[in-house]
């Protein structure tokens, strides 16, 4: 399990649930130390085991803390890096759904390690789209939901979004785009300021 | 050859500019017009671009001649932003010239406030961008990641490396000691030191006591010694002082004297006198003995020599004749 996955989830709950959090997750999940480095690799168990500290100490469903984390990448200042390398793959919303296939290999480029499952987007008429998560990292699909959602607000598109389970352990998402200019969205320069912020 | 409207090139190469028969601007890119704060059409290329390589190009002779070669130009006005050029004559005396930045673009994106409709979809511009702002978030968490366990390794080694009852260097550290010194190929000496009457102490007063005694050995060492000499316990009431670059016979047997002296003085512990001396061997390397190993045997035995000769005084370590030596041995 590569270690940018697991420090994801570590600094998304510290920051969105604070520092304790973390702490009474990583004793729930007996980690030890109880902070993850990016650029390690990992037992994948210990992932499962933050999920389930996690879904005790949160009292929350695994489905929901991880879409939760996919929100999060996008939107919170301390994941400004990783929001503007999503926003290098389209000048709009329907430009990024497209791009979306790509993800894993871009995602390769940058950590030639980092294994994410394969991406296949089905273009249907109307702005109806439907997003084939393969099988692979378990969770990464209701990452996908969240990160798609807080995606088309930060183009300033209005998407609707539904999950459910497909064939074979891959997992389906629809996404029916209502309108791609529904509000103002964010700015996106793409020249970096002079201090973005660091990718999670 | 069929015609095409240049209009065409307007979505196919935004960075574009024809040029008529006399080298005047005639259309150019909506990307090129953002680099000049000049209007473009009408104005001389060579006006507002300068081309140095492959040589110094100054009219619209030379332009043609340089055609289909790889052009580096340059903005003459702003911040002077470098290019990479290809020219092509087209066929009526005029030309189209195609621009892009090279490894500037980051640069270039920023000064001219560019966006993604700026470039063509075929242009690698924001791969590019994408690659870099990438790689110095990869490259970033690298850099942290290594000064974490940098400073980790050091404290780990400055652990490994320190006897922790004195806070001196322990046996570890005396050994990286001497192969420094015998790499730098300087001269040294080495002191091996060993306390006398230690045992009555920790046997009448108890560990406590004699660990006390072995702390303020240890500092009166630190005290006496340069900040460059090693001090190591090696052992229970052991000691080893490295000195780099100290020879001197006179100055050694001064050290020495002082060292006993300051250790004979009572140590108190828990209102009672504590009272130890020691006994020291000194070697010093000559400039072919580069043996650590040896020179620490050579230590060794003028401290058994100073023990042997009463204990409390110290003794420097005299080769005997190397040829009667043998011959002793031989007997």
């Amino acid at each position: 399990m590569h270690g940018l996955i697991l420090r994801t989830l570590q600094v998304y709950v510290q920051d969105t649930y604070g520092l304790d959090a973390w702490t009474r997750i990583a004793d729930e999940s007996r980690l030890d130390p109880h902070d993850f480095e990016a650029m390690l690799n990992y037992d994948e168990q210990i992932y499962f085991n933050v999920l389930n500290g996690a879904e005790i100490i949160l009292s929350k469903p695994s489905e929901a803390f991880l879409e939760d984390c996919g929100t999060y990448l996008v939107s919170h200042p301390n994941s400004e890096g990783l929001r503007r390398l999503l926003r290098f793959g389209g000048v709009d919303f329907i430009e990024f759904l497209h791009s979306l296939d790509d993800l894993p290999d871009r995602a390769r480029l940058v950590v030639a390690d980092l294994e994410l499952p394969d991406l296949e987007l089905r273009d249907s008429s109307g702005g109806q789209f439907q997003l084939k998560v393969a099988r692979g990292l378990p969770g990464f699909a209701h990452v996908m939901v969240g990160l798609l959602r807080s995606m088309a607000d930060d183009y300033g598109a209005l998407a609707l979004l539904d999950y459910s389970s497909g064939l074979r352990g891959t997992h389906l998402i629809d996404i029916q785009v209502v309108e791609t200019a529904y509000s103002e969205g964010r700015d996106f320069e793409l020249a970096a300021s002079a201090r973005s912020g660091e990718g999670a | 050859m069929s015609q095409f409207p240049e209009e065409m090139l307007h979505n196919l190469l935004p960075m574009h500019a024809v040029l008529d028969h006399e080298g005047r601007i005639r259309q150019a890119g909506p990307t090129l017009h953002k680099l000049s704060e000049a209007r473009l059409e009408g104005s001389f290329f060579l006006d507002v671009f300068e081309v140095y390589r492959p040589r110094a190009i100054t009219g619209m002779s030379g332009l043609l001649q340089a055609e289909g070669r790889k052009l580096h130009i340059r903005l003459r006005g702003g911040v002077r932003t470098p290019l990479k050029g290809i020219l092509v004559a087209d066929g009526q005396k005029g030309a189209i010239v195609n621009l892009s930045f090279g490894i500037k673009m980051v640069d270039a994106v920023r000064d001219y406030a560019l966006t993604s409709t700026d470039f063509a979809p075929t242009d690698l511009a924001i791969e590019m961008l994408y690659l870099v702002e990438a790689k110095s978030a990869a490259m970033e968490s690298w850099r942290s990641l290594n000064t974490r366990l940098q400073g980790a390794m050091v404290a780990a080694e400055e652990r490994a490396y320190t006897d922790t009852l004195t806070g001196l260097r322990n046996r570890r550290a005396m050994d990286a000691a001497l192969e420094r010194q015998v790499r730098s190929g300087q001269r040294f000496s080495v002191m091996h030191i060993d306390l006398d009457f230690f045992k009555q102490v920790n046997d009448s007063m108890g560990h406590a006591a004699g660990d006390h005694v072995l702390r303020q050995t240890g500092r009166v060492m630190l005290e006496e010694t340069r900040g460059e000499d090693t001090v190591a316990r090696i052992g229970g009431d052991e000691f080893v002082i490295i000195f780099p670059n100290l020879v001197s016979r006179r100055r050694l047997a001064d050290l020495a004297m002082r060292l006993i002296e300051r250790i004979e003085k009572p140590v108190v512990f828990e209102g009672r006198e504590c009272r130890v001396s020691a006994s020291i061997g000194v070697a010093m390397s000559d400039g072919d003995t580069a043996d650590p190993v040896l020179l620490i045997q050579h230590a060794d035995e003028a401290l058994y020599a100073a023990k042997r000769a009463g204990r409390a005084q110290f003794r420097f370590y005299e080769q005997a004749n190397p040829g009667g030596a043998r011959l002793n041995a031989g007997l």
